[in-house]
């Protein structure tokens, strides 16, 4: 099956069958390895990307569901400058360590800062408790958002 | 001893956390080439069974399968698939596909296809007539069950081993007569203790990925924590020349212990050996929890007399069980660590008993997984010194303080018990344990909650700690070496065997370097693990990298620099003891004149007496000093539904002196929030057959951010005299702490003494009901 739909910007058309995982189709079709698997499960959220701006686990969307949507990955988010604050501010609050959850988590905190730009501690856990880390123990990736939060202050306002 | 870093012991940003955040980075489960097959595997249903007939043919007649293996086409070579040391202190008892199935997730087949699906679809169409055989689940009953191990399995070394009685590994250490001082001790304590399996639940799952390069050499890239070990055991599992194998370690996502393991290595070689073609291999999640590897279950009896007046543990027993599963890797050196990383921590014990077993059972396989023995060892011991307090009357935090090693001591146990062999005698060289007693002591407010059993409706609240050590590496075996050359612009390319696994130790090995050469760290390329351009490393695993790995970079940076202040002074025309360097800069001793780094790579290259400015040096650890902690838990139980709540959790460490301070917060933090999980939640959940019936993120939590209450690190800071720059290594011993600190934080609220891992709430009733509340 032909699904047309929106990836990082641009409109793009590819043929797949209508009930593999949207992971794999932009994996393999795309190339975009900076969406992970961690579990295939639903559970970890490495896998993260953002569909029609709400944060949704790739291996659990068939990629039939993505027919006239927009889809932004990492890969997408890293040109703007709401990227680059996140980034930083993880760098900078050594959250972290293997990365390989870190794009999943970038995802996440990003629809959270845009949706809440001063975002509490509790607000903060609930909003990226769909993302697992084995390495941090998480405080560091908590230190990150709140950094990134103070730094991108106008932005995430706007 | 304290020096004045620059570039050591500052928070400078791990160097390839850029590219990670990105996410361009690769993995090894990104890495797709031209033609590539993939593999799946056909796993055992039953928890032991001989394969009567096996048919491939109608998976074979798959479109798009290439290659279907059983054990009638795979070498039969005998081997572990511990990534250790050679000779490797593990049982030759596993082969690549045997005839006979030993646990539910044992391999019955290789299957390599086109695509994924493919493989997995055409393994389920293989038909294997089994032979059921009895089976065994239970540790305590393994040494009367029928046999686990191949009959032709052996070991390597002069060791314990009686595969015929399931018995994997043992360990008899004796020192004084424990059974007289007993006789004559006033109080006498014996308790049994059990910790039970759990996953590393890395998030990157394993995988292996192999392909002929253009000299027709087999490459494999994978999720290893041990490259040069994954190399020496598939070059002797396949039976082709080692200088025919290249094993390259791309980024990895996390491995705790889980990674230190060579089982799929061998099977994407033998895959692309026999087709010729590129192929790859990628775990799904529930493979990773039923057929990679896991934490040794094991059960632990505690027993100490002790004398009233002194306070005087005069002697300790402690008997050790340890389930291996099917397999034995690591089976003796993880049961060893249960004695020696934890015993020594109360050295003035004068008559000690240490006899421990790992047996084979039919369930998953264990192997290292961070804290390696100590984090089971620990559980007992340091609830045992909570009750001996209580039962002397004094505060456990006094009690911890006036009995622990100190600075200066030593115990017979280092000597007497090493891996796989006898160990190394040591002095505790730097030791800030009473400290991290303290500080940690008061930023739990221990003396403001201790004993307060404070109480809101149906939660109580309470504290409760523990102390531990562990070590930097396998003294006298574990052996890291390091190559640095210098470019024409100044900078210089670090070469290390060393393994990066996301734990950052390209960066603090690129600080260790650029602090002893006298330049800032952008000027550092790392380059690791990969065995055809760096040196030879034993891997991360026993908290090696730091001390041993730094050991190594340390040796090799003060080689470099003595050959470019050699350039320098030539060029100065002054004598070498003349020439000092900064920041990049060689000085002469008045700073009359200079010249850049840059200028002396140019002139070494161009001008006279043309060379390469380069060195290597290797390193050996000949102690393996212990980092030490004191961990505390707040807790808040719940007395009508049992379930506990940790409220906070600090940890004050001694690491020496931190390399970078943020990275050893985050190494202490990860592993601390690792043993909350594995101290509340994580279990393996087996069906009567051996069938695991949780094998999913779903079924088996791992702690989410929701779950993780406030954790804090304090570092307690010393000077390791033999580590570099002062360092010991400091991955592993957070996690030792949880369990202890937590049963013994339940027992000061609520009065119950917690003795099986993991404290579900159907287990705090259930001991709230045999013991009775003491509120
Ligand atoms: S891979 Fe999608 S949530 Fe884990
Ligand atoms: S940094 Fe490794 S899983 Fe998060």
């Amino acid at each position: 099956m032909k699904v047309r739909f929106k990836l990082n910007g641009e409109e793009v058309e590819v043929e797949a069958n209508p009930a593999s995982r949207l992971l794999d189709v932009l994996r393999e079709k795309f190339g975009l390895i900076g969406v992970k698997e961690g579990c295939g499960e639903g559970e970890c959220g490495a896998c993260a990307v953002l569909l029609d701006g709400r944060v949704v686990h790739s291996c659990l969307v068939p990629f039939a569901n993505v027919m006239g949507k927009e889809i932004i990955t990492i890969e997408g988010l890293r040109k703007t400058e709401e990227y680059r604050i996140i980034e930083e501010s993880l760098l900078d609050a050594g959250s972290v360590q293997c990365g390989f959850c870190t794009p999943g988590f970038v995802i996440s905190i990003y629809a959270l800062l845009k949706n809440n730009p001063n975002p509490e501690d509790k607000e903060i856990r609930e909003a990226i408790s769909g993302n697992l880390c084995r390495c941090t123990g998480y405080q560091m990736i908590i230190d990150g958002v709140k950094l990134a939060a103070k730094r991108g202050e106008k932005l995430w306002k706007a | 001893m304290n020096r004045d870093f620059k570039v050591v012991g500052k928070e400078v940003k791990k160097i390839d956390a850029l590219a990670l955040a990105t996410g361009e980075v690769k993995f090894t489960a990104d890495i797709t080439l031209p033609d590539m097959l993939h593999v799946a595997f056909l796993y055992s249903p039953y928890p032991h069974a001989e394969i009567e007939e096996i048919d491939t043919e109608e998976a074979l007649n798959t479109p798009g399968v290439e290659l279907v293996l059983t054990y009638k086409d795979v070498p039969q070579t005998l081997h572990t698939t511990a990534g250790q040391g050679y000779p490797e202190p593990s049982p030759y008892d596993t082969r690549i596909l045997d005839k006979r199935v030993r646990f539910v997730g044992d391999r019955v087949a290789i299957v390599a296809a086109r695509t994924r699906e493919i493989a997995q679809e055409a393994a389920k169409k293989i038909k294997v007539k089994y032979k059921p055989l009895p089976y065994n689940l239970d540790p305590e009953k393994a040494q009367e069950s029928e046999p686990v191990p191949p009959q032709d399995a052996y070991h390597l070394l002069p060791t314990i081993y009686e595969p015929r009685k399931n018995i994997a590994a043992g360990i008899k250490l004796k020192f004084g007569d424990v059974d007289v001082a007993f006789e004559k001790s006033d109080i006498v304590f014996e308790h049994r203790f059990e910790v039970q399996y759990a996953s590393h639940s890395a998030i990157e799952p394993h995988a292996a990925v192999a392909f002929y390069d253009e000299r027709g050499r087999i490459n494999i890239i994978s999720t290893t924590q041990v490259p040069f070990h994954a190399r020496r055991i598939v070059s002797r599992v396949l039976g082709i020349p080692l200088k025919n194998i290249r094993v390259i370690k791309p980024r990895i996502g996390g491995g705790f212990g889980g990674k230190q393991e060579v089982f799929l290595e061998q099977v994407v070689a033998l895959v692309t050996m026999i087709t010729k073609k590129p192929s790859k291999v990628v775990l799904s999640r529930r493979e990773v929890f039923t057929s990679s590897r896991t934490r040794h279950p094991m059960i632990t009896w505690y027993k100490a007399g002790v004398k009233k007046e002194t306070g005087e543990i005069t002697a300790l027993k402690l008997k050790a069980l340890m389930n291996a599963g099917a397999y034995g890797p690591h089976a003796l050196t993880v049961m060893a660590n249960a004695g020696s990383k934890v015993l020594p921590l109360f050295n003035k014990i004068k008559n000690l008993l240490f006899e421990g077993y790992t047996v084979y059972t039919n369930l998953p396989v264990g192997g290292a997984y961070r804290g390696y023995g100590a984090t089971q060892g620990y559980f007992g011991f340091n609830v045992m010194l909570d009750m001996i307090a209580e039962e002397l009357g004094i505060d456990v935090l006094e009690f911890f303080k006036k009995w622990h090693i100190k600075k200066g001591e030593t115990s017979p146990i280092f000597e007497e018990l090493g891996e796989g062999k006898e160990g190394v005698a040591q002095v505790i060289r730097s030791c800030a344990l009473s400290e991290c007693i303290e500080k940690g002591a008061e930023r739990i407010e221990w003396y403001k909650k201790r004993r307060k059993k404070l109480r809101e409706g149906d939660k109580v609240r309470g504290v409760g700690a523990a102390i531990l050590m562990q070590g930097s590496g396998i003294p006298k075996i574990d052996m890291g070496a390091a190559y640095i050359k210098m470019n024409e612009d100044g900078s210089f390319n670090l070469h290390v065997g060393a393994t990066d696994i996301g734990t950052g130790s390209d960066t603090i090995l690129a600080q260790i370097a650029a602090e002893e050469i006298g330049t800032s760290i952008d000027k550092m390329i790392v380059y690791s693990s990969d065995t055809d351009f760096t040196p030879f490393d034993v891997g991360a695993y026993a908290s090696s990298t730091t001390y041993i790995s730094g050991g190594a970079v340390l040796k090799c940076a003060r080689k470099i620099k003595e050959e470019i202040i050699k350039v320098a002074a030539e060029m100065l025309n002054v004598p070498m003891d003349a020439v000092f360097i900064e920041n990049g800069v060689a000085y002469t001793e008045d700073r009359t004149q200079h010249v850049s780094f840059e200028d002396i790579a140019l002139y070494s290259m161009y001008s006279r007496n043309q060379h390469q400015i380069q060195a290597v040096a290797s390193h050996i650890g000949l102690e393996s000093p212990p980092p030490f902690m004191a961990q505390f838990a707040e807790v808040e139980v719940d007395i009508k539904t049992g379930r506990i709540e940790v409220l906070k959790f600090v940890s004050a460490v001694d690491c020496g002196q931190p390399i970078n301070p943020v990275l050893v917060e985050g190494q202490v933090e990860g592993a601390t929030v690792n043993g909350i999980g594995y101290a509340l939640w994580e279990d393996y959940i087996f069906d009567e057959q051996g069938r695991l019936k949780n094998a999913s993120f779903w079924d088996y939590k791992i702690p989410s951010i929701k779950d993780v209450p406030e954790v804090e690190t304090i570092i307690c800071k010393t000077y390791e005299p033999t580590g570099p720059m002062g360092a010991k290594s400091v991955a592993e011993i957070g996690i030792n702490g949880p369990i202890p600190a937590i049963a013994n934080a339940v027992y000061d609220a609520i009065g119950i003494r917690l003795k099986s891992s993991p404290f579900t709430p159907e287990k705090v009733l259930k001991a709230i009901k045999e013991q009775g509340l003491k509120l």
